[in-house]
């Protein structure tokens, strides 16, 4: 590769929008986060008791009519909200820019059972009488819904494609769109993770059925990665989207660079169902180190999956321990002890949230940690407490998923 | 049902499956594509709302009478005329 072409790779991210159960904007999310604050509540879901969530409460009028939130699906009126905040966020003269070389890339756990189930209950309404089955059950529950939803909003022409990639969506989300961009595909990508899954009660069941479904009396305690009380997964819905570009481009422009996007790497278990595997994720991550020719003495943040179940939150930390064992001080920390699992919007939303780091130097805190897991081999995890890091310049996004598949994403600090 | 409340129904729905148009100065002889943003899926939820609140079965051939509010009461008139109001 000349120098000119690997200038020419170079993927940064310039715009951010997003939505979470602690802030529908970067500054709102960044500060709860610091602040501990949880967004995990009560939640009404069809056929069972209560459950526990992460709600999100965002605006969708804001950038979607009436009509158009009535007639799309939840993950679409989420994507359609982050996308359109993004490309606000990141400057661009959208009614110039050439739509036809913007791609969409969102990354998705699952897509399409929140119709279905509604529409199934509807029928039930009806003695199951398949004629009153909404002719919009195609069109939403389609696997593209929630990115094309996205270019139906910005008048996008360019390439849509949804990421179906369990708990590993977001992060895959976003190396979809970086290899768009370095293939030439496209010369922007609207690219992340978004999900509906708290919309669904067979998720709640399922886990419930696995025995993985969190309890607790305070639902701000429910989820509690690494901790002996832990009780299980709590899932949330949210998204979280980029507008990444080549940096000549970003910088043609005069764009506000959040930070670069210098290592990836996917791969698969190729052992179980829904059983992680410790020495693929140490695989994962060490590819993206070696793309990012990097060491693990450069990253700074680790940003854990850690879902709270035991086998999970097991699994992931000997993988970093076999990583991370000659780097104590680096600062591993943990999203979904604030906000739960938010599925397909996981790993951008936890990634997003760290960015901020590159300026104020902080790592915030994995909640909920009052006794770490003696099977828990890490020394780094920042507990309860923001830590005051001497900097951040790297940040390593980890992200796994059913079915054994595995994402790492290296986000840099940029810097000429 | 009167074909003043038939009237009333369909305004419903309109309002329902159009959230954004505003119908208080609908015209009943003007044809409801001509002015509100109504394309084919907002006609068949007409159809299918029709459909669930009162096991109206309208056939395909039939649709070109719900062009506008006066030709959609007159169709519907003899259709609902058993069902209370």
């Amino acid at each position: 590769m000349t120098n000119a072409e690997m200038y020419n790779s170079r993927i940064v991210i310039t715009g951010v929008g997003l939505t979470s159960p602690i802030g529908d904007s970067l500054p709102d999310l960044r500060a709860n986060l610091l602040a501990g604050k949880s967004g995990v509540t009560e939640f009404e879901t069809r056929y069972m008791p209560p459950v526990l969530a992460g709600v999100c409460n965002f605006d969708a009028l804001r950038h979607q009519k009436r009509k158009e939130v009535r007639r799309g699906t939840r993950a679409g009126s989420i994507a359609v909200y982050c996308a359109n905040e993004a490309v606000n966020d990141a400057g661009f003269d959208w009614e110039n820019v050439a739509k036809d070389r913007v791609g969409v890339y969102l990354g998705i756990t699952e897509h399409g059972n929140v119709e279905t189930e509604n529409e199934i209950y509807e029928i039930s309404q009806f003695g199951h009488d398949t004629s009153v089955w909404s002719h919009h059950h195609n069109p939403r529950t389609v696997a593209n819904n929630p990115a094309g939803e996205v270019t139906l909003s910005l008048g996008v022409t360019g390439p849509h494609l949804t990421v179906g990639a369990a708990c590993a969506a977001g992060n895959a989300g976003f190396i979809q769109g970086l290899q768009m961009l370095r293939l030439g595909e496209v010369d922007m990508a609207i690219a992340g993770g978004v999900s509906e899954s708290i919309h669904t009660f067979g998720i709640f069941a399922s886990f419930k059925s696995q025995n993985a479904l969190a309890s607790h009396d305070a639902p701000a305690k429910a989820c509690r990665p690494f901790d002996t009380d832990r009780t299980g997964i709590v899932v949330a819905e949210g998204g979280a989207i980029c507008t990444l570009e080549r940096l000549p481009d970003a910088l043609a422009r005069g764009a506000k660079i959040y930070g670069e996007i210098v290592g990836h790497a996917m791969n698969s278990d190729a052992t179980d169902f829904v059983l992680p595997n410790r020495n693929r994720q140490a695989q994962c991550i060490d590819l993206a180190l070696k793309r990012a020719g990097m060491t693990p003495q450069d990253i700074d943040i680790v940003s854990s999956h850690a879902t709270a179940t035991e086998q999970g939150d097991i699994e992931e930390s000997s993988a970093l321990a076999k990583i991370f064992k000659d780097h104590p001080n680096v600062a591993i920390n943990n999203t979904k002890s604030f906000i739960g699992h938010a599925m397909g919007a996981a790993g951008a939303i936890e990634l997003l949230g760290n960015i901020p780091a590159f300026d104020d130097g902080i790592a915030h805190a994995t909640i909920n940690l009052d006794q770490l897991d003696p099977n828990v081999p890490l020394t780094q995890i920042v507990a309860n407490e923001p830590r005051q890091l001497d900097s951040v310049d790297c940040i390593l996004n980890n992200s796994f998923g059913m079915l054994g598949i595995n994402s790492v994403l290296i986000v840099k600090k940029y810097q000429d | 049902m009167a074909p003043e409340q038939i009237r009333q129904v369909v305004l419903d729905i309109l309002a329902r499956i159009a959230p954004d148009e505003d119908l208080s100065d609908l015209d009943d002889a003007v044809a409801f594509r001509d002015q509100m943003e109504l394309d084919s899926m907002d006609f068949l939820d007409i159809v299918m709302e029709l459909r669930k609140a009162y096991r109206v079965q309208i056939p395909e051939e039939d649709y070109e009478n719900l062009v506008t509010m006066d030709s959609t009461v007159t169709y519907l008139t003899p259709l609902l005329k058993d069902v209370d109001a």
